[in-house]
């Protein structure tokens, strides 16, 4: 919005995850207006139809938390017309396995009821019956307080049959996963949920046709979802004029690595990276020097110190240095880490990671994982640098799932971003035949 | 994730016998009941097995496929695919140490280098009293705590350091587990 200002983050009121004490006890976030907006929508049904309350979020523009930054409301209304018998399924994200990306579970822990009221606000809009919320295996304290959560809804009435007596039915469930990063992703998510083995699915029929047990599905981020309250409470215009236009509302911002405060900082969208790490990260551990900053998770492109002069954490102004917005989990590096070590660690991530299904990926994070490790130990040639080029190549866009482009993006721009450093360690020696 | 060693399931000649009691029953019948399919309760019903066993031995991965009508090699092949589900009885706890992203460059490489020397484990990551088997985690989603770990396959331990690492490995030994520790969502005080 254009009255939108830059500095405007120093006044920002938290809204997902506010300082009341206690917010995760269901009489708490009643009192604070919880579960309000169900009832609104429920007790006026004309007013609020699905449709209304759909095009209400389109126009809200939240963009997917969970990485891809896909309108939330779009997603929606990708959903078929309900069609009586047929069952409709909605899949909450919270496997959140991206490295340096935390934001989900703390919401499970500081405020559950807020997601939960965006699963039956969205469930309404899209006239599910049934929505699973996948969490990941370590999470399993998190986990325990998302069922109590949710017990404490049940009881009170507003999840289950004839909800708040309106007669609108819906069920939750939780579904303990068991530490797979691919099951963040929704295709594989939905082969987990059947209890097979997570590989994605191809797309075409896409989930909406297709889904969970062959039906309809649409599969939103947690973070997404306790964002979709918001809205309904604000109102789709005031929650446009929060942040950058582009990418607009609260982000939860994991800061993490050398810096003086690490933690989860709750701001608005589009905010300084210089300001996040000086202002509100307190700066660099130690007084040591900044080297890199990765704006996103592990999977987003890595931005060196030079280049974060001005940039703000909103897509448009990302692009113009080559990298995205991600899940907003911040990793600051200073001087004293060693980027091709770093990397080499980010690799044997994704080569453990791989599923396995397609080739490409299998294949292509080990030879990833074993072309930087002889960076490391000092006896890789140039014809090992361009290897590296070129099997990033090989490897993006041409596998099932997005994880091999995952794995190529920071590989690809680390080693051209801190191309000195590689180099340095290419052998010196050379061979003569 | 995947195990990326080929590793055919083989019938282990084991003489214990598997069985679930009636609870556990109800509990996984529980489950199936939340899903439009049987085969979508293999997970809660394999994490009950693991609860029951401390690991999958083979016969209580037959026992999950018995129970819900699935094949051995279903049931087998999913538990083979997730990090979390234990094939294998290595030790008594399982002790992940965090050296992912964030972890790896505020000191887990170090903190796990110095568990491998203070643990004394072997090549397969076994302490020498068969009490721990230590093995790198990947990102454990709290990395504004780095560096930490995670108390098999449960308790996530915040902003572990050498001292805290060698009272959790100690009080461990006494019977004493890491419990759920709250931390604040950033830190009131400034780390220099």
């Amino acid at each position: 919005m254009a009255n939108w200002k830059l500095e405007d983050w120093q006044n920002y009121k938290k809204l997902i995850l506010p300082d009341i004490p206690d917010l995760h006890k269901i009489e708490v976030y009643e009192r604070h207006g919880g579960y309000e907006q169900i009832r609104k929508i429920l007790d006026n049904p004309t007013e609020w139809t699905p449709k209304r309350v759909q095009e209400e979020v389109a126009k809200a523009n939240i963009r997917g938390r969970g990485g891809a930054g896909f309108n939330a409301g779009l997603k929606w209304s990708f959903m078929p017309p309900k069609k009586p018998g047929v069952p409709r399924y909605l899949a909450c994200n919270g496997d959140e396995s991206e490295p340096g990306t935390y934001k989900d579970r703390r919401i499970f822990e500081y405020n559950p009821h807020l997601f939960i009221e965006g699963v039956l606000i969205a469930c309404y809009a899209m006239e599910i019956d049934a929505a699973y919320v996948y969490i990941r295996g370590e999470y399993a304290d998190w986990i325990d307080m998302m069922q109590r959560a949710l017990d404490e809804a049940y009881a009170k009435g507003y999840i289950g049959k004839n909800i708040m007596g309106k007669g609108f039915n819906m069920e939750i469930y939780v579904h303990k996963g068991a530490g797979a990063y691919i099951c963040g992703e929704e295709t594989s998510l939905m082969e987990s949920l059947e209890g097979k083995r997570a590989y994605p699915r191809s797309k075409p029929p896409f989930p909406a046709q297709y889904g969970l047990w062959g039906k309809p599905t649409t599969i939103n981020n947690i973070d997404t979802l306790a964002n979709v309250t918001l809205v309904m409470r604000m109102g789709a215009d005031a929650y446009k004029a929060i942040g950058a236009p582009d990418h607009p509302g609260p982000i939860l911002y994991g800061l993490q690595g050398h810096v003086k405060r690490p933690g989860l900082y709750e701001y608005p969208s589009g905010m300084l990276i210089t300001d996040l790490i000086y202002k509100v990260g307190g700066g660099i551990r130690d007084g040591k020097k900044l080297k890199a900053v990765v704006p996103g998770g592990v999977s987003v492109p890595v931005l060196r110190a030079d280049m974060i002069e001005g940039i703000t954490m909103n897509t448009a102004s990302l692009a113009t240095v080559g990298t995205y917005m991600g899940t907003a989990g911040i990793l600051v590096m200073d001087e004293t880490v060693d980027m091709v070590k770093w990397l080499h660690r980010v690799t044997r991530f994704y080569h453990h990671e791989s599923c396995g299904q397609c080739t490409p990926c299998r294949e292509g994070t080990g030879w990833l994982e074993k072309l930087v490790g002889k960076f490391v130990e000092g006896i890789a040639t140039e014809r090992d640098y361009n290897l590296l080029l070129d099997l990033c190549d090989n490897m993006e866009g041409r596998t099932v799932c997005a994880l091999a482009d995952a794995a190529a993006w920071p590989v690809r721009n680390t080693i051209i971003r801190f191309k000195d450093e590689f180099y340095a360690r290419i052998q010196k020696t050379t061979v003569l035949v | 994730m995947a195990e990326h060693k080929v590793e055919y399931p083989k019938k282990q000649a084991d003489s214990n016998v598997y069985e679930f009691t009636a609870d556990e029953l109800a509990l996984i019948e529980k489950h199936v009941s939340k899903y439009p399919t049987r085969q979508s309760a293999v997970m809660p019903a394999l994490w009950i097995a693991q609860e029951k066993w401390g690991w999958l031995p083979q016969g209580a991965i037959q026992l999950v496929a018995d129970t819900l009508g699935l094949s051995f090699a279903h049931v087998y092949g999913v538990a083979t695919f997730y990090t979390m589900y234990l094939k294998e009885n290595r030790a008594k706890y399982l002790l992940e140490i965090c050296t992912c992203f964030t972890c790896g460059i505020c000191g887990g490489q170090e903190l796990y280098d110095y568990a491998k020397e203070y643990l004394k484990v072997d090549a397969n990551g076994v302490s020498p009293d068969k009490m721990f088997y230590l093995r790198e985690a990947e990102c454990l989603g709290a990395c504004d705590t780095a560096p930490v770990l995670q108390f098999h396959n449960r308790t996530i331990v915040h902003k572990v350091n050498k001292d805290k690492l060698e009272q959790i490995i100690e009080n461990a030994r006494k019977g004493e587990l890491p419990k759920y520790e709250a931390v604040l969502l950033y830190d009131q005080t400034i780390i220099d």
